[in-house]
């Protein structure tokens, strides 16, 4: 890509612009998938299975079709094309094809006049089931060879031994994506035989392949389109109510609306993989990683999802970003009866990140030195090979800075020992100020960028040059990180004119955009608009014989030799692209290759204040140093910075979702505990600009970096508090305790 | 039941059913979706509206009760394109990203304001604690407040 900025254009990249979906927002008119509605619209509801694990024996609809106003039940019986789904792997049926396989799996689903009634015809219907014990120990699993996929990574001389040797074992438990908006969908009839569908999304042509294939339907019978999302985080990369809202519109030639209350939002999406990871750190005596071993078995629950990708995230950021020649992985994504997991923002590098510098931590403490130092002394740089896989890292990699920068940043000040709302346990005074005492801790993460392992990953954008400004047409799912805004950004600056709005189309009016995940669509579609720009500006320079392309036309030497009614004389010139990141490979034999787009790094410095008599921990401030590449919005940047972090303070103190034989205990959010305002923590932020070797103007996608090591660096912190090696998240108080 | 409740300064007379919320009745009957649903339980403040000049979580309200009640929602605290300053500081300060919190925090701070108009940072955090934000990690939000009690100090 060749840069050529536009002079003096308003709003362009660089600037924290305001994103145009904001004032709809704080007005309350901005229109969410729930708020959606059509002129004679029934409401759909779902009956789910109250089995981890048994035998459908016997389905009775008829209870339910009786009832007044009831106008569709549907079941597995109902689908018209191909009984499975799914985005990797199509193993998950629509409805329960006669086993239960998780707690909360559909069943069937009823449309009728009013939202009260269809949950009431669904709670009618009537099944006979056999229960059959579930399995639910993901290690049993894995011994009985019940996995999605099995990656073994074997690097460099397996014999090789260093002489200052740790050994771990870590867990981490499943946590729930939360986003505020629920899952929610509406169809609508065109009148001759297809749909218009509305459902949150993160990746609307994935989920069009899918419904298309269920339904036995063209491609141009089903257009999905963009629907308001409130969060993502992962949550909605899988297929939720889409199939079924559209049946019961097809049975019924209504319009159908579904939305999800709390409850079944919980069992309603996949969440991030529990873990359970062995570690064997070995180093030399000056701290050189000499080798590391890793057992890693992530529970993926009943269906595949994408568990075949986030396993091998899991394997591949083992190791951290640090050098280290000889590498044994062996990673299994198993098959349960637990709740299905997927996508969850850090995707497989959250889990193994915690596992990994816990044993950075302990190995300098082994070696005495300062984990700082050791982590200096290891740091992986571009040019050098990842420790897993051997693929030297291109484009930046700012490990040094992102850790001197860290260690920089000012220190909180001392407790206030005389308000008792900053104390561990907070106003209820469970804490005395002369028990706490204060930790501080840290730990480095890397991640890859975009979508991994030769899959042909892509973004289409089409950038349309009009008399009134420029419309950027692309069907990238803005899910509340402001890619909206990055896209208007990226082709202001191209284009010259702030006069760009952002038009979300159809599954039927352009390509793929793929998924708002894996940190990819500032890059990717960031990547797609600015070669959509630059190939728009360069057609109407060429065209008129121009230098340069200003809002008002185009000029040669400074002086104008087209207007932009001259130019779009013979109606809008328009140029669309497709944006390809360098190209991956799937993992040889030894599980090595150059298998990632891109790499990105950060680092996080929790303090904390900890209660060691009563296990209670008050966080008090947690620091963060983002390598960005650039920075195209630096308020949308600290946004995501502030809110990852918090995602992963979360996972590191009291977000888990309790599973006891395959069923959710904690399904609402009373239960399921989120940091609110008084939990959470300061924040400060810093970022590191290196440009990066693909993306818009060297930028890298940020997305998922600031979640991953935040949740270590907190549990170094309680750690270095009290002295315990602290091995499961979210930490408990008897872990800090020691009961 | 036939109730009226002033919603917005309008006096609305409706028919609601024994088991309904005011929530419920504000999005499916008032045509007022401004005011979110997304626990239903009073733990995450997406509700939130004005009930007799109180923040009260509009999902844990039954509609029966709210007669001659007078509410204050989202949509009742901008006018004719004027933002409240509650609206213009969390737009100036990137405190909405996905936004589905954000009608939720909007009422409740300016109630706050309202009751509170100079708050220290621990009363800002206490006072919209019962406002979830999955986004954001609260920093940008309270940067907005605080932009808008050091206008008003």
């Amino acid at each position: 890509m060749t840069t050529r900025i536009a002079p003096g254009v308003r709003g362009g990249i660089g600037t924290s612009v305001l994103r145009p979906d904001g004032e709809p927002k704080v007005t309350g008119n901005f229109a969410y998938a729930s708020d959606l509605s059509s002129e004679g619209m029934l409401w759909g509801a779902t009956l789910r299975s109250p089995h981890a694990h048994a035998r459908l024996l016997k389905i009775d609809i008829a209870p339910a079709v009786a009832i007044d106003g009831v106008r569709a039940v549907l079941t597995q019986d109902d689908v018209p094309g191909e009984p499975l789904f799914g985005q990797e792997e199509q193993d998950q049926p629509v409805f329960c094809d006669g086993v239960s396989r998780y707690w909360g799996e559909p069943v069937a689903v009823v449309a009728a006049d009013d939202e009260e009634t269809a949950r009431r015809a669904a709670a009618a219907i009537v099944v006979e089931w056999e229960p059959l014990a579930p399995i639910v120990d993901p290690d049993q699993a894995a011994e009985e060879g019940s996995t999605f996929r099995d990656l073994s990574v074997r690097r460099g001389d397996e014999t090789t031994e260093g002489s200052v040797v740790i050994e771990g074992f870590y867990e981490t438990a499943t946590q729930d994506q939360a986003p505020l908006g629920p899952e929610a969908g509406l169809a609508i009839p065109d009148g001759v035989g297809g749909l218009d569908l509305y459902v949150t999304s993160q990746w609307i042509h994935v989920d069009h392949r899918q419904i298309i294939t269920c339904l036995a339907m063209e491609a141009d019978q089903i257009r999905c389109h963009p629907a308001g999302i409130g969060g993502a985080f992962g949550s909605r990369e899988d297929i939720s109510l889409h199939i079924h809202v559209a049946m019961l519109s097809l049975a019924t030639g209504r319009p159908v609306k579904m939305v999800y209350d709390r409850s079944e939002s919980f069992v309603g999406h996949v969440k991030r993989h529990p873990s359970r990871m062995w570690y064997r750190h070995e180093a030399d005596e000056e701290g050189n990683l000499v080798k590391v071993t890793a057992r890693l078995i992530l529970d993926g629950g009943a269906y595949a999802h994408t568990s075949r990708a986030v396993v091998a995230n899991a394997a591949y950021f083992a190791v951290g970003p640090y050098n280290c020649d000889n590498v044994i992985v062996d990673a299994s994504a198993v098959r349960t009866n637990n709740p299905p997991c997927g996508a969850m923002r850090g995707f497989g590098a959250v889990q193994t990140c915690f596992g990994s510098e816990m044993q950075m931590d302990r190995l300098a403490d082994a070696l005495d030195m300062d984990p700082l130092d050791l982590r200096r002394r290891n740091a992986l740089a571009a040019g050098d090979p990842l420790a897993t896989s051997g693929q030297i890292i291109d484009g930046s990699l700012p490990t040094l800075a992102v850790i001197d920068e860290l260690e920089a940043m000012p220190l909180p000040d001392a407790l206030i020992e005389d308000d008792p709302r900053l104390l561990p346990g907070g106003t209820g005074l469970t804490t005395p100020a002369s028990s706490v005492v204060r930790g501080v801790g840290y730990a480095v993460n890397i991640k890859n960028l975009a979508f991994s392992e030769g899959f042909d990953d892509f973004s289409e954008a089409r950038a349309v040059m009009t008399t009134v400004g420029v419309e950027i047409h692309t069907a990238a799912m803005e899910v509340g990180q402001g890619l909206v805004t990055v896209c208007q950004q990226i082709a202001r600056t191209i284009l010259g004119t702030d006069r760009v709005v952002v038009v979300w189309d159809d599954t039927s009016q352009i390509g793929s955009a793929g998924s708002t995940s894996a940190s990819r669509q500032t890059q990717m579609t960031g990547g797609a608009v600015y070669a959509a720009s630059a190939g728009l500006r360069d057609k109407i320079l060429e065209s008129f014989g121009g230098d340069e392309l200003h809002e008002d036309g185009v000029y040669l030497h400074g002086e104008m030799v087209a207007t932009i009614g001259q130019v779009c004389a013979d109606g809008p010139v328009e140029n669309q692209v497709q944006f390809r990141h360098p190209e991956t490979f799937p993992p040889d034999e030894n599980g090595l290759g150059d298998i990632h787009a891109g790499f990105v790094v950060s680092a996080h410095r929790a303090v904390v204040d900890v209660d060691p008599e009563l296990g209670l921990v008050r966080v008090v401030q947690v620091d963060t140093v983002q390598d960005v590449g650039k920075a195209l919005n630096p308020q949308a940047i600290v946004g995501q910075l502030e809110g990852g972090t918090l995602q992963g303070v979360g996972l590191a103190v009291m977000e888990q979702l309790v599973v006891d034989q395959g069923v959710i205990k904690n399904p609402t959010f009373t239960d399921y505990l989120i940091p609110t305002f008084v939990d959470a923590p300061a924040v400060g932020t810093r970022i590191i600009e290196e440009g990066d070797h693909f993306g818009p103007f060297g930028a890298k996608g940020i997305g998922e970096s600031p979640t991953i090591s935040s949740t270590p660096a907190v549990i170094a912190a309680i750690r270095a508090a009290t002295g315990r090696d602290l091995t499961r998240v979210p930490v408990q108080p008897e872990d800090i305790v020691g009961i | 039941m036939n109730v009226a409740i002033t919603i917005n300064g309008d006096e609305r007379s409706l028919d609601v059913r024994g088991h309904e919320s005011l929530l419920n009745v504000l999005r499916n009957d008032l045509d007022l979706p401004g005011t979110k649903d997304a626990c239903e339980q009073g733990e995450c403040g997406s509700c939130t509206v004005i009930f007799d000049g109180e923040s009260v979580c509009s999902c844990l309200v039954m509609a029966a009760d709210a007669d001659g009640s007078s509410v204050t929602t989202v949509e009742g605290l901008s006018s004719d394109g004027e933002l409240h300053p509650v609206q213009e500081a969390m737009l100036a300060e990137g405190a909405v990203q996905c936004g589905f919190c954000t009608p939720g925090f909007v009422v409740a701070g300016s109630h706050l304001l309202e009751t509170n108009p100079h708050p220290t940072e621990p009363e800002i955090r206490e006072a919209l604690s019962g406002n979830i934000c999955r986004c954001t990690g609260y920093g940008s939000i309270l940067r907005a407040f605080e932009t808008v009690t050091g206008e008003e100090s």
